[in-house]
């Protein structure tokens, strides 16, 4: 019996009819024929009542294929069957709702960005060039992101490094609860917020805003990411390998710099190169912190400086179709500079993984 | 005293090493400062919490003894006038609506979601479908917000006639001012695909979670698969998905540039949710921040403080929620 039942599971939905306990039952291929009918059904009605929206047709197909498929099988099955389906058709229904904002924000994305993006576009900054007419680029957009986002990982990670080595190596008490808590409830913090805390640092003491305010909010934003995510990373680190090192007399904090951090290190690269994705599209805090600027200025230190969020930002308010296609050139550039640093984080992953014996 | 002996004593479980003091003299004067500085982040990690909190209130009291409206209950903004007078009513009012729209939205589709990765996808696909679904985290807000302003807003008018013709009796879909989609009600489907993603993997953990001994007895009894999974993955489950869907009201809550960039700011509080208008915290921030003198950026850090206690509750309780149920179940001992 538990043989039947554990092989059950993984196989497609209708139970295989050599059992004998099974009555009557759809063939496999049911679901798929169900689709096709109702894609059918919801074209030709599409069609016939003249809708323009393909989203209508596609919605009325998957609203045809979870009718069909629940008639259908209360007939043919039974109730229970039929509900089984039914859940079966709305959970792969609601992953596919997920999946086409994705593709649907991709596709705008490069169909729209791919108009001005050319070597022009990434060599040339907007010095000169009125917002609603066509030219410019994202140059010192580029150079002000890099910054700033470089200079919130100087800052973030070794916080971030040594909070976590706290927190795995040697927090027991009362302290490291509260910042594990604290951790937790920091990478909630919404990224205006962490910009207008060092906005109001900037009013006390009558700074100006440059990169460096920038990067100071977006390390606020990473250094939670960095801790947790090397946390878990530390945590996979075997024992042993502490022991072993301990027990030839080597002192702990060599130990964990030489054999628990090095063990870990994939990990921690990836979960490093995932926050730097994750501020580096951040937009808020550059916008009260960094000002925005037109021009080049490769000194983080001093004066206004531009991003690429903020620049998306600023194209988008000036609202002209030339300035439209710049922001949507420059979303394309940010995105496939995240996708880039998501694609290679998780390749280091899965090829640097600490292997747990599974 | 309890807390510092663990930490004193170098190895935390051979405790005492064989090696003599002088011995190890250089190594204790590594593990101190090693200690120190590791102990020493985690103590400016709270630091940083803490001036977050003292900074914002010290600028927002500021702000709201020179304000000579109610701040709670005022229903203007306008800081820069004589006298100055503004307050948060409208802001509490469309940051919760279109977090809530988000969250009815977003919290059953990815539960679907995560059933679908953990239970239903053809088992070799599971890892990189969730994958896509993390991408979905992945994309900046400012392009979810050009993507809906410039694509969605004009691709919702149909929804929107078609609510307002049908469903008008129920008073929230009822559109009674002209205008494109640039209300609450787009903010709240922008803000729940964006919160998706993060609802989804914490979910998907937990019902991955759900002991196979429980599924199996379900299985064993002929439970169908949908039985399976109401009768031992839902009930297990149900307290990750509530700390799961509060973690999305935390970033929908504080979301800026998507809000930002779709909705066209009012300050009126209306539950017809299709009419453009309203206002949020953060995107309040975001469009008022360019034109406000001394006081205006005071006042902005007041409603920024309200935010950030706002969140700061919602994911302390999501937090705990999930602390809570690791101790019971002990399913990540």
């Amino acid at each position: 019996m538990s043989q039947t039942a554990v092989q059950d599971r993984p196989a497609p939905v209708p139970p295989s009819p050599k059992s004998p306990l099974s009555s009557r039952a759809l063939p496999r291929w049911a679901p798929v024929g169900f689709a096709a009918a109702s894609i059918a059904l919801g074209c030709g009605l599409g069609a016939l009542a003249g809708w323009e929206s393909r989203t209508q047709w596609g919605l009325v197909s998957a609203l045809f294929f979870v009718l069909i498929s629940y008639t259908v099988t209360s007939a043919v099955e039974n109730k229970r069957q039929a509900k089984d389906r039914l859940a079966t058709s709305v959970v792969w229904v609601c992953f596919i709702l997920a999946v086409v904002p994705l593709l649907s924000l991709i596709w705008v994305t490069v169909s729209r960005g791919i108009k001005v993006l050319d070597t022009y576009f990434l060599t040339h900054s907007m010095a000169g060039v009125p917002g609603f007419e066509a030219g410019g680029g994202v140059y010192h957009a580029i150079i002000g992101t890099l910054e700033q986002v470089g200079l919130a990982t100087v800052i973030s990670v070794p916080i971030g490094l040594l909070t976590a080595v706290y927190l795995v190596e040697y927090g027991k008490g009362a302290l490291a609860k509260a910042v594990t808590f604290f951790v937790d409830v920091m990478t909630g913090i919404p990224s205006i917020v962490a910009g207008l805390f060092i906005l109001s640092i900037m009013l006390m003491f009558q700074l100006s805003p440059s990169g460096l305010m920038g990067a100071l909010a977006l390390a606020i934003l990473m250094i939670p990411v960095v801790v947790r995510s090397t946390e878990e990373m530390l945590k996979l680190v075997p024992n042993e390998l502490r022991e072993a090192a301990l027990a030839l007399g080597v002192p702990k904090w060599r130990t964990i710099v030489k054999v628990v951090v090095p063990t870990a290190l994939g990990g921690i690269t990836t979960g490093v190169m995932l926050a730097v994705a994750r501020i580096a599209g951040e937009t808020a805090p550059i916008m009260l912190l960094v000002f925005g600027s037109q021009l080049i200025n490769a000194n983080p230190f001093e004066g206004a400086q531009s991003s690429l969020p903020f620049y998306i930002w600023e194209q988008y308010r000036v609202g002209s179709e030339a300035s439209y296609d710049r922001a949507w050139a420059a979303a394309l550039v940010l995105i496939a500079f995240v996708m880039l640093l998501n694609l290679v984080a998780r390749g280091i992953a899965r090829w640097k993984a600490p292997k747990t014996g599974r | 005293m309890a807390s510092t002996t663990p930490i004193d004593s170098p190895p935390p479980t051979q405790a005492p090493p064989v090696a003599t003091e002088k011995s190890t003299s250089t190594g204790r004067a590594g593990d101190k400062i090693f200690l120190a500085l590791s102990r020493g982040s985690g103590i400016l990690l709270l630091a940083i919490m803490a001036s977050i909190a003292g900074f914002l209130a010290y600028r927002s009291a500021i702000a709201i003894s020179a304000d000579e409206g109610n701040f709670l209950t005022t229903f203007d903004w306008d800081p820069a006038g004589d006298p100055p007078v503004f307050g948060i009513a409208v802001l509490l009012f469309g940051t919760v609506v279109s977090s809530v729209i988000a969250m009815v939205i977003a919290v059953p589709i990815a539960v679907g979601i995560a059933l679908f990765i953990s239970h239903y996808a053809p088992r070799r696909l599971a890892a990189p479908l969730a994958y896509v679904v993390d991408l979905l985290a992945a994309v900046p807000s400012i392009i979810y917000g050009i993507w809906g302003a410039l694509f969605l807003v004009p691709y919702l008018e149909g929804l929107n006639l078609w609510l307002d013709e049908f469903f008008a009796w129920t008073y929230l879909f009822e559109k009674t001012e002209v205008g494109v989609a640039r209300s609450l009600f787009t903010v709240g489907i922008l803000l729940a695909i964006m919160i998706l993603p993060i609802v989804t993997s914490v979910s998907r953990e937990v019902f991955l979670q759900v002991p196979r001994m429980n599924e199996e007895a379900a299985l064993a009894l002929g439970a169908t698969r949908w039985e399976v999974i109401r009768m031992s993955v839902l009930p297990f489950g149900r307290s990750g998905v509530i700390s799961a869907s509060m973690l999305g009201l935390g970033r929908a809550l504080g979301e800026t540039m998507a809000v930002a960039t779709v909705l066209s700011p009012s300050f009126v509080i209306s539950f017809h949710l299709l009419n453009p208008g309203g206002g949020t915290f953060a995107q309040n921030i975001a469009a008022k921040f360019d034109e406000a003198n001394e006081l205006g950026r005071d006042a902005l850090i007041a409603s920024g403080l309200v935010l950030f206690i706002l969140t700061l509750l919602v994911n302390g309780a999501a937090r705990l929620i999930i602390a809570r149920r690791k101790e019971y179940s002990g399913a990540n001992a």
